[in-house]
């Protein structure tokens, strides 16, 4: 076998115990099948939902606030729609969310995590300090702040969010990388004139990756819980697209009498988010990666 | 042999984990007559740390299980009396000396707080009692026994404060405090540099043939074997492969394994290794 | 002694991230597009009402020179005027901040005194059932939002058991007011008042609780993971070979080296919390910050809102400063070494 097959064969067989021990965790498969169940009913939600019209701004007065039955799994709402209905679309907007926040703020924050990790100096002292201011700021209160600057929608409260978020890779990559510059391998490169670039992407990354993934997934279920205090206090998409913290917030003015209408919605979140932590923490026994959190 | 102050027979400990059962120990067997120094040597991994550790008790069991054996201590065996009695003995009548004076040391506590604690309850367990204060002066006796200039600094110091060899002695002197027949000295000092470590080793000889104490030393050094104790068990793969006096054993060895453990200590000319005489000739 | 140069460097280093923090404030207030007089007034304000008010509250010079004016009167503790009331944004927050204070130190007080023995319990019984159940209630604290365990908790002990109040911070109907400390716990036992101070406890209980779930969860996991380390040390593996009993073991040996790392944890996610806060305030209609900022939000008043945000910068930068005090009384490493 050519040197080639045999790392492949190597990789795979990795790959595959990998995926064996990760198997045999329970809490990590439970996490995993939330996650993707979530993704699928929000990819196809049109499709799976009993009442996709009710998304818009459907009134049927006839069917206002019915408890859960085999007609309407969550019940309805004030104006007669079916809850479920519109908690698998809000699911939309909070994965949507999560990847939007998470898709900026990893890039930049693992990138200058590298850059503080591995120059020092004052490139190090400048970034570092910069995280140190923000996380001094609340991301709600950041969110909200912006909000009151530009106006209160989805998209400018992510962009707030995610003006945040960077910090935390930031930190994670930058200890990580201060720890393995001046490991053997990395001198090795260096002494054999590899380029910057290469040193940071090809030697230093890969060595993140674990524990990048497992923030990432962490990251996903705090991104989704923040996104719905956010629209919860009225800062999500607007009306009458359905969002879940919005569907709580709007519920809550029908409590206890019609307590579907916020319950229900709001152990939508908790499930969804509970998937990204169990995936997390699945992840993290896996790889093995104690301190991330 | 029953006049043996640590007599250990047959002792056969297993370790299970993943659902893996090992065999670490097969049928160990050792004594240690009141008043002499003995010492126990073999590689990393030959199995003399889980003999210390089965004999002070201090194996975890899960994973480990003793099979088969017994370990008498001054005629009662330790392995099938109750809990109760054994702490009593531990830590009194026979105590550890530890080997890595940086991580053995708890490093938010005093050294006077943890030593007086310990001295606390093993008083307690002895039905002893003794105020706070009769305590501290007992730590900074024995803290001055180990040669501490200042035993009231010393004590009132956190371990982060003292160098390497100064907390290799306090560990000496937690072992010392309830005065116990029989000490086990795990490799002590390797951690230290050889100038700080023969000091040390020619403090606990001192101290040890002073007061007329049992030792078990437990190194892989032949050379510290053949500086402090009078007599050698070699262990491999969880057997005793040949025991004997110190200087017979070094003269003629019978076993192979001895042989290798022997040409693996460094030839060393020069009398100031150990604090005395000597010429380190396997 | 190097503990006290450790400080002076902390608190240095906290002026500096209050610095940073208000370039980064005022960039959003005065840099975006728009202009705050315009926002504040309204779109029905004439043209002379918005001059006017730009003029007043020096909004028409350069910026670099209202920077200047922002930071001297941080430097003086001057939050400036609302754009609305011309009101000192000063003392709309005083009034506010103490209850948000309160709230915020009977949840770290909550936080801690279940999370610590929680974690504490899960280290000793590891792999048993006590873990387990630990796992599961810091998994399910962590992922539940504050304001839906807000609203749970309030249907079932205001609504459905009907044990606790599930609004305010005293009855409506009690006279009293917290004019020393601002903090109602306090003041009342102060002023020899246990009927208010009864109230205020009954009050606070439910939000404070809401509010420490997420906290409390994060508590009892990095307790249980740092106890579990330190259990491996050989210090206590020789604490255990000289016959000190298990419960000093845990309790003393074990459990002092491992708060550090909760305390650290919670200096660094203590802005989450205060974000939390605002969440929470809102649900229990709790007379703090959030319910100020949110109005002050909606109405667009710049200069309220970057006093909010101020004052929550602020408040992180202390409490991490009295957690460095902590850490170092803990972990004398932190007192003689001076880091950590």
């Amino acid at each position: 076998m050519s040197d080639e097959a045999v790392a492949g064969v190597r990789r795979l067989s990795n790959a595959y115990q990998n995926w064996y021990r990760f198997s045999r965790n329970p809490t990590a498969m439970i996490g995993l099948t939330i996650v993707i169940v979530c993704i699928l009913a929000a990819i196809l939600a049109p499709l799976i939902t009993p009442y996709p019209e009710h998304v818009g701004a459907v009134v049927n007065f006839r069917a206002r606030h019915l408890p859960p039955s085999a007609e309407y799994w969550f019940g309805t709402d004030n104006v007669g729609r079916d809850i479920f209905t519109r908690v698998v679309f809000g699911l939309r907007v909070s994965l949507l969310l999560a990847v939007v926040v998470l898709g900026t703020a990893i890039p930049f924050g693992t990138v200058l995590g590298l850059l503080a990790g591995y120059y020092g100096g004052w490139v190090e002292i400048v970034i570092m300090r910069v995280t140190d201011i923000a996380l001094a700021i609340p991301p709600l209160v950041m969110a909200l702040a912006v909000a009151a600057v530009l106006s209160p929608d989805l998209i400018n409260s992510m962009m707030a969010i995610a003006a945040l978020w960077w910090t935390w890779h930031t930190r994670l990559i930058y200890s990580i990388t201060r720890q393995i510059r001046t490991q053997e391998f990395v001198e090795a490169a260096e002494t054999l004139g590899a380029g910057r670039f290469h040193i940071l992407f090809r030697e230093i990354l890969p060595n993140c990756v674990s524990a990048l993934a497992v923030k990432t997934s962490l990251d996903c279920g705090f991104v989704i819980l923040v996104g719905a205090s956010l629209s919860f206090l009225g800062l999500g998409i607007q009306p009458p697209t359905p969002d879940l913290g919005t569907l709580v917030a709007s519920g809550a003015s029908f409590l206890p009498d019609y307590w579907w209408e916020s319950v229900l919605p709001g152990c939508a979140i908790l499930f969804l988010a509970l998937g990204f932590n169990l995936l997390g923490d699945g992840l993290r026994d896996l790889f093995d990666v104690e301190d991330v959190r | 042999m029953s006049a043996a102050l640590l007599s250990v027979r047959d002792l056969s400990v297993t370790f299970t984990t993943y659902g893996q059962t090992n065999a670490v120990l097969h049928g160990v067997c050792l004594d240690i007559p009141a008043h002499s120094q003995v010492a126990l040597v073999g590689e990393s991994g030959s199995g003399k740390s889980v003999t210390m550790k089965a004999i002070m008790g201090l194996l975890r069991q899960p994973p480990a299980t003793i099979t088969a054996g017994r370990i008498f201590y001054d005629g009662r065996d330790l392995l099938t009396m109750p809990d109760r009695e054994r702490l009593k003995l531990r830590g009194t009548a026979m105590s550890m000396i530890f080997q890595d004076p940086m991580s053995s040391l708890n490093p938010v506590f005093t050294v006077g707080d943890q030593m007086g604690t310990i001295l606390k309850y093993a008083d307690r367990r002895l039905g002893r009692s003794r105020s706070r204060r009769e305590r501290l002066a007992r730590v900074h006796e024995v803290l001055a026994q180990v040669h501490m200039r200042e035993p009231e600094r010393v004590a009132s110091s956190y371990p982060i404060m003292l160098s390497g060899g100064m907390r290799q002695r306090v560990l000496i002197a937690m072992a010392l405090l309830s005065e116990p027949k029989l000490l086990i000295a795990d490799e002590p000092g390797t951690a230290l540099d050889v100038t700080t470590q023969a000091q040390i080793l020619k403090l606990l000889k001192d101290l040890v043939t002073e007061r007329g104490l049992a030792l078990l030393m437990i190194t892989h050094n032949l050379g510290v074997v053949r500086e402090t104790c009078g007599y050698v068990y070699v262990m491999n793969k969880g057997n005793i492969v040949e025991h004997g006096p110190t200087a017979g054993l070094f003269a003629a060895p019978r076993e192979d394994y001895t042989r290798a453990l022997i040409a693996a200590v460094p030839r060393l000319t020069g009398g100031t290794r150990f604090g005395r005489q000597n010429e380190v000739r396997p | 002694m190097e503990f006290a140069l450790f400080l002076i460097r902390r608190v240095l280093w906290s002026l500096l991230v209050l610095a940073g923090l208000s370039v980064v404030i005022f960039v959003i207030a005065r840099g975006m597009p728009g202009d705050p007089a315009r926002m504040a007034l309204g779109p029905r304000a004439s043209q002379e009402q918005v001059d006017d008010l730009r003029e007043k509250l020096g909004l028409d010079r350069p910026l670099i020179e209202q920077y200047g004016l922002y930071v001297s009167g941080l430097a003086r503790g001057d939050l400036g005027k609302s754009l609305l009331t011309e009101r000192p944004v000063n003392d709309d927050i005083r009034s506010t901040f103490a209850a948000t204070f309160e709230l915020v130190l009977v949840t770290i007080t909550i936080a801690f005194v279940l999370g610590v023995p929680l974690g504490v319990a899960a280290a000793r019984w590891k792999d048993r059932w006590p873990d387990n159940v630990v796992r599961l209630v810091a998994i399910f604290s962590a992922v539940t939002p504050s304001f839906f365990l807000a609203l749970l908790l309030q249907i079932l002990a205001g609504y459905v058991l009907h044990v606790l109040p599930t609004t305010g911070r005293l009855p409506p109907t009690m006279v009293f007011s917290p004019d020393l400390t601002g903090l109602v716990l306090i003041d009342s036992l102060l002023q020899g008042r246990f009927d208010a101070f009864a109230e205020g406890l009954r009050h606070i209980l439910l939000p404070a609780t809401a509010l420490a779930a997420a906290t409390m969860g994060q508590i009892a996991r990095i307790t249980r993971a740092s106890m579990i380390d330190v259990s491996s040390q050989d210090y206590i593996e020789a604490s255990r070979a000289f016959g000190v009993p298990e419960p000093v073991r845990v309790f003393k040996y074990m459990l002092r080296p491992s708060f550090v790392p909760p305390l650290t944890i919670l200096g660094l996610e203590f802005a989450s919390l205060i974000g939390n806060a605002f969440v929470v305030e809102l649900v229990f209609s709790w007379p703090g910050m959030a319910a100020y900022g949110i109005r002050t939000i909606l109405q667009k008043d710049l200069n309220a809102v970057m006093g909010v945000v101020m004052v929550s910068g602020v408040f992180f930068v202390m409490v991490n400063l009295v957690i460095d005090v902590l850490v170092g009384f803990v972990d004398p490493r932190v007192r003689i070494r001076g880091r950590r």
